[in-house]
Formats: structure tokens, sequence, C-alpha cells
């Protein structure tokens, strides 16, 4: 199947990684080559099969629903790009 | 006094433990050498500060009689394991400037045993790529080169750097990370030993992640026993993990006997791939007599799904990558692109990626958002977790008749040339991970051995597979087949 520039369009504002109109045909061809790829997939019988979970049954660990962490606002706040009176700043969100 | 750094790890904890070199003494070695190669790339952040600290650290408890393996013991980190106040930013432009206030569980349990850090290795973004070629700090550079050509060849990838220090001397043995064939085909690439342990061997809390079912971190080393010795380090189960198995950790070095009769080894006739170069061929045959003169017995075995394993590596990997990789959104950490006055924060989310991720990764976060997209779903990333049960499948059943181990070739090719895969469409360099791709998707153990030279000169690796938990037995086969082979070759040095 062949997608087109629409559809690399969308998908990349639904990944959210900002496209230029220009960029948006050879884009579509990479996609193509790899989807072309991933078809052969569909050569296979998967009727009855379960998608696997794990390289050997093992019981999913639980833990003990206690607090662990916390008091810790200056090391989360550390790398932040844009921090301010203790929170992380981004550009307005509502209007 | 000889080239310290020409050790293996064994022999340096030895020299450490008998007092015949301190481990400051061998720490300076390590960081001389480095010095010396920058035209490697390998090292992409070093701290040597940090190592020369450790380093008199590691030497009072070796004066006091009580070191592990690893005390004093100069490391290589692959830039993907978070370090403490050390730059770690998966080779990527949108992690600049994070500095985690966090050590990996992986990393914090190689400090604790007295490893040092001798620095932070070069790698494919986010450790999408086959050469190294993708990562934000340039190229690292194989220490291999063809016979009279001076040609730059890669290391692989994603682990290039850390192929590249190992295979330059440059630390006793290094971390590495593998999604794909991440550790083994750098290995094979460089001529030296890797591993990548059974799923959930090694801890993945604080190893910043690309496709989570999938990663796994092991060591890249020298020999094999190095390899033993250093993945009994990195192992065992870790509470922030829960898919880190609660399952002992055996002396893996200990398991090294060398004897190996009796073990069935299986030959997939399944890997022998059209158009795979003869000289592939040939050491593959020649690495099944060896293991035949050292008493194994071989038979011959099919796992019918091996040609699916590709295509679905490339619905499940990008998949979680794209899940992954959602959280580099310019606000928590790393870098936010310059804003345009009026600019809202989905243009804050768009730029930023755009400018902060490299064409590969932009590449598979998008490929992944489409096979997850509503009415792809089913159609594409569910149909590849069912051929990934078959292609498990397959390895369980031949395990069940009775085989120990697998031996395949590790790359269908010898090191090539960076830039040589430039106009390739993306699928020509994803053939690279054909023969390790399959390990992952099963969640086996795998292990990359030089055994010989092509005729250019460049080292050429097996790949062994394993039961899974059974890294110490695949390990003992791997010693049988080095000590077979007998691979002692080391690049010329014209760094």
């Amino acid at each position: 199947m062949a997608i087109d520039t629409d559809t690399a369009r969308k998908v990349a504002r639904l990944a959210r990684i900002r496209v230029e109109e220009e960029r948006l045909p050879a884009l579509a061809r990479e996609f193509d080559a790899i989807l072309g790829f991933i078809e052969q997939l569909n050569e296979v019988d998967v009727e009855g099969v379960e998608p696997m979970t794990s390289v050997t049954p093992m019981r999913l660990k639980r833990r003990q629903d206690v607090v662990t962490d916390g008091n810790q606002q200056d090391k989360v706040l550390l790398n932040a790009p844009d921090s301010r009176e203790g929170f992380f700043a981004v550009p307005k969100v509502v209007e | 006094m000889t080239d310290l750094t020409k050790l293996t790890l064994a022999q340096a904890r030895d020299g450490l433990r008998a007092k015949e070199f301190t481990a400051p003494e061998l720490t300076e070695a390590y960081l001389g050498a480095i010095d010396a190669a920058d035209a490697l790339n390998a090292y992409v952040h070093k701290t040597p500060d940090i190592a020369r600290r450790q380093a008199e650290f590691a030497q009072t408890r070796i004066r006091a009689g009580m070191s592990p393996d690893l005390c004093g013991i100069p490391l290589g980190i692959k830039d993907l394991f978070c370090t403490t106040g050390v730059p770690s930013q998966a080779a990527s432009r949108i992690l600049d400037g994070f500095k985690p206030p966090y050590d990996s569980t992986v990393t914090e349990q190689l400090h604790k045993q007295g490893a040092v850090m001798l620095g932070k290795l070069n790698m494919d973004e986010f450790a999408m790529g086959s050469s190294n070629e993708t990562s934000c700090y340039g190229n690292a550079v194989n220490p291999w080169r063809r016979e009279g050509d001076a040609t730059p060849l890669t290391p692989g990838g994603s682990s290039g750097g850390s192929a590249s220090a190992v295979a330059a001397d440059l630390c006793a043995a290094a971390t590495g990370t593998d999604t794909g064939g991440s550790i083994r085909q750098p290995a094979a690439f460089t001529g030296i030993v890797g591993i990548k342990p059974t799923y959930g061997r090694v801890s993945r809390w604080g190893i910043i992640a690309f496709a989570s079912s999938l990663d796994q971190a092991g060591p890249m080393t020298k020999d094999v026993r190095d390899a033993a010795i250093m993945l009994r380090a990195m192992s065992g189960h870790d509470p922030k993990d829960s898919t880190s198995a609660d399952l002992p950790v055996p002396d893996f070095e200990a398991m090294l006997t060398g004897d190996i009769r009796g073990k069935v080894i299986g030959i997939p006739r399944e890997y022998r791939m059209e158009g795979m170069p003869q000289e592939i061929e040939t050491l593959w045959h020649d690495g099944t007599a060896m293991l035949r003169d050292a008493g194994a017995e071989i038979r011959d075995i099919s796992l019918p799904h091996t040609k699916y394993a590709l295509p679905a590596y490339y619905v499940i990997a990008p998949a979680e990558a794209s899940s992954n990789l959602a959280r580099y959104d310019g606000v928590r950490f790393g870098r936010r692109a310059k804003l345009a006055q009026g600019d809202g924060i989905t243009d804050m989310y768009e730029k930023t990626r755009a400018e902060g991720f490299g064409p590969e990764v932009q590449r598979r976060v998008m490929v992944g958002t489409y096979v997850l997209s509503a009415g792809y779903y089913d159609a594409y990333y569910n149909r590849a977790r069912k051929v990934r049960a078959l292609i498990k499948r397959d390895f369980d059943q031949v395990f069940a008749e009775g085989i120990d181990a697998i031996l395949t070739p590790a790359t269908p090719s010898s090191a090539f040339g960076l830039g040589e895969m430039a106009n390739a469409d993306p699928v020509q360099m994803y053939l690279n991970d054909v023969f390790t791709v399959t390990v992952n998707l099963a969640g086996l153990p795998g292990v990359a051995v030089p055994t010989g030279l092509d005729s250019k000169g460049l080292p050429l690796g097996l790949q062994l597979i394993g039961r899974p938990w059974e890294e110490g037995d695949l390990l003992n086969v791997a010693h049988s087949l080095e000590r077979a082979a007998g691979f002692v070759a080391k690049p010329d040095r014209w760094w």
C-alpha cells in the first residue's frame, strides 16, 4: 500500500514532530519502504496464537503500597529547561 | 612495567590483588590511552576526576584485602546509562545538558563493587542504528582498518563507542545495551566478546529506554572470561524494574570448565541466507567443526519463522519507541526549542522534537506512531506480537528436543566503511541485525565471539544462542569456541 503525503503529515502531527511541507513526499517514500518490508508479516498464519508476554512464565511482582520516595522538588526540577517558583514553566495553555 | 591497558579484566583483577600494580596506576594508564585516542571518538564525556577518586578508594579496599572482582577495574559506560552528575544523553541533542541526579541500577552496582568509571561512550542516538552514524556526537570509529587502506570503518552500533573502546584498549571492559543486536554486532565488527543476557537478567532501571520489551544491558569485553565476570556484576533482581527476574545469579566464571563433551549444538538452516558471503559461510562451518572437535554433538535444526523476525522487530521496536520517546517534550529535562512570539504548547512540542531528534529517531517514532494508530493496531502491532510468539516457539521446540546452544554467524559481513550506507534505504541498514534480532524477540541470551579474520584482515564473529537463564552454560560453550579459534589479532595502532 502507498503512503501519501497527507498520511505522512497526519503521522508527523500525531508524533508531535514538525516536518516541513517540502520534506513530506520523501518521508512518505521512506514510510512506504519500511511498511512494504513489514507487509511480509501477512504471510504468517497467526490464527489462535496468543501474543508473547514473557520469556519464561513469571508472576509480576507486587510491591507494598507505601510511599518510598518524595521531598525531592529540587532534584525533580534540576534539569528543567524553564522552571519558576517550584513549577515547570510552559507557554500559555489556556486562553 | 608492561602496558597495563593490554591486560584482560581477569588479569587486571588478579594483578591488583597480587599487588603487582595499584588501581590508581591502572586507571592512569587508561586515562593516558584515552587522551591519545580522540581520533576514535569513542569517549564523548571523559570523567578523569571521578575515575581518580574511585581508583584511590578502590585501592584502600584492595589493600584491606576486601575487593570484589571489579574493584579498581576501569570501565567505559555507554551514554545510555544514567550516571549521577555526568551527562547522560543517549547521544541525542534532545537530552543536551541532561545530568541525572541518580545512577542506573547497573552503574550503581558496578560502583558499589569498586569499578572505576573512565567516561561515557559514544552510541547511535537512542540506540537506534547499526553503525554509530546517528550519534549527535559524530561517528565513533573502528580501530580496525582494511589491510593497506585507511578508509575509516564503522565499529557497528548501537554500542559502537563501547566496542571501539574495548578493542582499542581504552577500558578494561564496557557496558553495552542490545535491543536488536546492539551489543553483538559491534562486538563482531571489532573482534571482541559481547553478551546479551536473558531478558530480565539485568535491571533496565535508569537506562534510557528504547523498546522496553527488547532492551537488555550486557558486558562488552576482551574475552569470554571477562564477560562472565562482568555479567555477574551487572545482574540481579531489582525491585525498581518489574521485569527483572528474581532468580539467583550464578558465578558464571566458575562455570567456564572448558568441557562441552556431550553438549548438543544446533545449526539452524534458515540462517543460511541467500547471497551470504562465502567468508561468513566458511567461518560458520569452521566454528561448527571446532565445537565438534571439542566433543559436542552437532545437529541440524529448523527455526521456520526466522525470516519474519526483522519485519516483526520493525513493528514492535518503533511502536515501543514512539511511546517511550513521548516523554521528550521540552518540559521536564533536556532541550527546548527557541519559540517564536505567540507559539503555543503544541508548537513547543513539535519544534523541540523536530530539532532534538535526528532523522533516524524521527523516522522510527513516526513509524511507531503509525502502526499504533487507530485502525492499524491489530493489523500491525498485534500481528507482530503474535509472530513474535511463533519465533519464540521455534526456539522452545528445539530446546525441548535437547539442543543446548545454537551456533550462527553474528553478522552478514565484516565492518563496512563509514558513510558507505548513506544512500541505502533504511531497510538495507536494518539487515545488519538479521542474525541477532531473533534472540531479542525470544528474550534469549546470545553471545558474539570473534573467531576469524576476513580477506581484508577484519574481524568476524560467530553467535551462540542459549536457553533462557543459562548464560553460564552458554558462556562455557563460547569459552570453548574461543579457545579453539585462538583469535588473538589486535588492530594496528594508527590513532
